[in-house]
């Protein structure tokens, strides 16, 4: 477990619940990032649902570049896929997180603390398979 | 327009913990979903943090029955448990152990300027797309619940 970063997981983990808080808090939306790019999407949402879910995305992408400008010496992320995986593993997470109404953020943070039923049924049933298919492609795949 | 403003700053905030707990590289997460490896538990850290901060939040509003605006507030039906949630999650999973992104990291990485998540942000919006155009084509009865 020479990987382990207890604290800044825990103080990253309450960051993203405090924003998950806020916007409800404020605005009364969950903090899903799957039903909010995919209500972009969809033509029955009006234009001023449009517009709070591009300032949240903005919002995303800009906080990343911030701690890198203020603190400095935020290494690029590892993302070791071809095209060709990228373009399926992009399939797959659009087509089921659309299916099952919500991603990580929506059902495995915000459903959990609301103690959604739903929202733990759909938690355990993505981390099991993606515990599965990650054990395959590392280890049975030979990869 | 607060809503904006208060969107715009949540987001920032999820960025920022994305960034801290390096939730944002898919190597991170993939240390914590390849259990037969170097096992990394830090993401259940992260998901533990972020319930224990926002379950608070959500059971006050929830009591109230509106926000602090004075709005209607979005509350998910947490029934039914159905096929649709588990196939989703199931092929949800898939996608996430292929690669170790799921939708928020890969947004959030383009801010650290990984162009490559580009490629599959990109796809997981045709999927998104094709669902819904599924949808429409079947006319669903079933609603989308979206959280």
């Amino acid at each position: 477990m020479e990987n382990f970063t207890p604290g800044a997981a825990l103080l990253g983990g309450a960051l993203i619940g405090l924003s998950a808080a806020i916007l409800m808090l404020y605005s009364g939306r969950i903090a899903g990032i799957s039903g909010i790019v995919g209500g972009l999407l969809s033509r029955q949402v009006p234009g001023a649902e449009m517009r709070w879910r591009l300032a949240f995305l903005a919002g995303l992408i800009a906080g990343p570049a911030l701690v890198n400008a203020v603190v400095g010496g935020i290494a690029p992320i590892t993302l070791d896929a071809s095209i060709g995986l990228l373009v399926g593993a992009g399939l797959l997470v659009g087509i089921g997180t659309r299916i099952g109404g919500g991603c990580t953020s929506g059902h495995g943070v915000c459903g959990m603390a609301r103690l959604s039923p739903r929202s733990m049924v759909a938690t355990m049933s993505f981390l099991a398979t993606a515990i599965l298919i990650a054990y395959l492609v590392r280890h049975a795949a030979g990869g | 327009m607060i809503i904006i403003v208060v969107a715009l700053v949540s987001g920032l905030v999820f960025g920022v913990g994305l960034t801290i707990s390096r939730m944002v590289d898919p190597a991170k997460v993939l240390g914590f979903l390849d259990i037969a490896g170097a096992w990394d538990p830090s993401l259940i850290l992260v998901m533990m943090g972020g319930i224990a901060v926002a379950m608070p939040a959500f059971f006050w509003v929830r009591r109230r029955g509106h926000d602090l605006r004075g709005h209607a507030v979005s509350q998910p039906a947490g029934w039914p448990i159905d096929r649709r949630l588990v196939v989703g999650g199931v092929i949800f999973g898939a996608g996430w152990g292929l690669v170790g992104f799921c939708p928020g990291p890969a947004i959030a990485s383009l801010g650290l300027g990984s162009t490559n998540s580009l490629i599959f942000i990109a796809a997981m919006i045709v999927g998104m797309v094709a669902v819904d155009l599924m949808n429409q084509r079947l006319n669903a009865r079933v609603t989308l619940s979206e959280v």
